[in-house]
């Protein structure tokens, strides 16, 4: 407990290392405490600062930008570089594009790493260990890896430059990271529901879908919202198999735009901010699940 | 088939989806890969076999071996900093502003150093691209504080390129072992810590000693994650830098891009990307084998 304040103790005075105060005393060394938090605030801004700042210019009319530099606060709010970049590059369909994506891949990740995981941690059938390594192993193998053949392939089906193929490819490859943490949560299953509910009678897939779903559905909402988060993030399969601007993501579509030689400041900001915005918005409604999934997704 | 079906307990049918889709998604593609790397093939004729002359050419390949070593200094980006900027991070925030400043007030440092890491990797490079472009906000700050001297076309400037990315990516990265530390800080054992201090521990020490020792599993995780992350670094550079300027920024993952779908060397980028795949998985296996023999001691 006392670990980090002591620590900056010692850091912070120049004098010889002096005796551990009580822990009381040590409580009441107010204003160290307040020179930390403010060092602390500090960071976080400088961390943040990137958006802010983003975040102001993309509010600036191009003529302010110009006379005025990247600094200043905007001279009257100006959305033209925020609706610039939205007809420009239809972003109402680029968000439909993500969302639609995004979401085909969340849920059907979670139902195929959910039948996955059934089959290996509930019925802990004959080589689970080396499925599961198997999976792990897909999990780490880079998109490069696969990248090729699969692009020759949906070209062989038709499905090149369709949003299926993102689709399909995201779901295996999700799969595989889902597969491995909703068997360790499997695993765990309580042995005891699963012979009440032979006793009752109940079939496989019955116990599927009426007693062990229910009961991890906590987990697999975890799941289910990094799945799109990940799948929302990503840029190098689209940037693969989507061609055409009317198929494209937003992250896709910001980062082709950037770059060009028609985008002036404040439209690339205006790109980034709305870039940036539907990805805080997710942080807000899922921090919890974020940050309580990492963790369990990471450790086991 | 019967007796194996009766024995896995019918569970196994469930498994059916999973393994057909990630036989088609991940397998084949991958063994093709490998198999496409002993060819020289421009995707559209028939592929020659030619041994390993890719791999051998690879070596003497300056651009190559300019992506490798680049990986390996990014590692330092990627890894290092961020483990160990995260491990302070957490402790501070853990045994410092928690117990004084309250639970939420920790939650929310955590959330504001994490909010990088669900940001999609395109969008956030838009964002640093336009902050370190010649005349953006970076170089404006520096020359509104009198330190127009440091100014620099920072990812233009070959000798300064990957520094700055490196920056970025360390940027990028501290969220993620902060909020994995945290939370297994919380899960520690408190009265080890406790003993460690009565016992006239400082409170550095006991960070180091103790509280690190602790919470080894975590670190662990985070540094085996991290370092396969840095090996498959794409969208980062692609917006940033494509790899320039010359090779200053390349990555392997770039040059298989290049390879695959700008210069039709489609086995020569196949081996890249099959040599990438085997780094990782020889890293993940050190990790792990090192891991498990850890675990062993302990118990023994």
């Amino acid at each position: 407990m006392a670990a980090i304040p002591a620590a900056e103790a010692n850091q912070s005075k120049p004098v010889p290392r002096r005796p551990r105060l009580p822990l009381k005393e040590r409580l009441t060394r107010r204003g160290q405490s307040s020179a930390v938090l403010l060092a602390l605030v500090v960071l976080l801004a400088v961390m943040l600062s990137p958006f802010a700042i983003i975040a102001l210019n993309a509010l600036k009319s191009a003529e302010d930008y110009a006379s005025n530099g990247p600094l200043s606060w905007p001279q009257s709010l100006s959305l033209d570089g925020v609706i610039d970049f939205w007809n420009r590059v239809d972003f109402t369909g680029k968000l439909i594009n993500s969302i639609v994506i995004s979401l085909s891949v969340a849920i059907f990740s979670t139902v195929l790493s959910l039948l996955n995981a059934f089959a290996l941690g509930i019925g802990r059938i004959r080589g689970a260990l080396w499925f599961l390594i198997f999976f792990m192993l897909a999990n780490m193998l880079p998109n490069e890896a696969i990248v090729y053949p699969l692009y020759y392939m949906a070209k062989e089906v038709n499905l090149y430059n369709t949003q299926l193929a993102v689709i399909i490819i995201f779901i295996v490859i999700q799969s595989a990271f889902g597969t491995y943490f909703l068997s360790s949560i499997l695993r765990a299953f309580p042995k005891e529901l699963l012979d009440a509910a032979r006793v009752d009678g109940c079939n496989k897939l019955q116990l599927l879908v009426q007693v062990v779903a229910p009961i991890v559905r906590p987990s697999l909402a975890v799941f289910m919202v990094f799945s799109f988060i990940w799948t929302w993030n990503e840029l190098y399969l689209p940037l693969v198999f989507l061609i055409d601007n009317s198929s494209q993501t937003v992250p896709l579509a910001v980062a082709t735009l950037y770059g060009q030689h028609n985008m002036d400041a404040t439209q690339v900001a205006a790109s980034a901010l709305l870039g940036v915005l539907p990805c805080v918005v997710f942080f807000l409604l899922f921090q919890r699940t974020l940050t309580r999934g990492i963790t369990a997704g990471s450790y086991k | 088939m019967k007796s194996r079906s009766s024995r896995d307990g019918g569970y196994a049918i469930f498994m059916l989806p999973g393994l057909v889709a990630f036989f088609v998604i991940i397998a084949v593609p991958f063994l093709a890969t490998i198999a496409i790397s002993f060819t020289q093939w421009n995707g559209v004729q028939t592929p020659s076999w030619v041994g390993i002359q890719n791999y051998t050419d690879l070596l003497s390949d300056p651009f190559f071996t300019a992506s490798f070593i680049n990986t390996l200094v990014l590692i330092l980006a990627m890894v290092i900093i961020p483990t160990i900027l995260g491990l302070l991070l957490a402790g501070l925030l853990y045994a410092f502003v928690a117990p004084r400043f309250g639970t939420r007030t920790a939650s929310f440092f955590r959330a504001g150093f994490y909010l990088p890491q669900v940001m999609p990797v395109a969008v956030a490079g838009v964002v640093w691209g336009w902050i370190l472009q010649p005349d953006g906000a970076l170089n404006s700050l520096l020359q509104g504080v009198g330190l127009g001297g440091l100014a620099n076309n920072w990812l233009g400037d070959p000798s300064l390129a990957l520094f700055t990315v490196m920056g970025t990516l360390v940027w990028v990265q501290v969220g993620f072992p902060l909020v994995i530390f945290f939370t297994a800080l919380q899960r520690m054992d408190q009265s080890i810590t406790e003993a460690a201090a009565l016992d006239g521990a400082s409170g550095w020490q006991t960070f180091i000693h103790v509280t690190i020792q602790q919470i080894r599993p975590e670190v662990f995780v985070v540094v085996l994650m991290t370092t396969i992350a840095s090996f498959k670094v794409f969208a980062w550079i692609w917006v940033l830098t494509r790899g320039g300027p010359g090779t200053a920024t390349y990555v392997p993952s770039y040059y298989t891009y290049l390879a695959f779908f700008e210069k039709s060397q489609v086995g020569y980028g196949s081996a890249i990307a099959t040599l990438m795949t085997a780094v990782i998985v020889v890293v993940a296996a050190i990790f792990m084998n090192v891991q498990a023999r850890r675990d062993l001691a302990e118990e023994n």
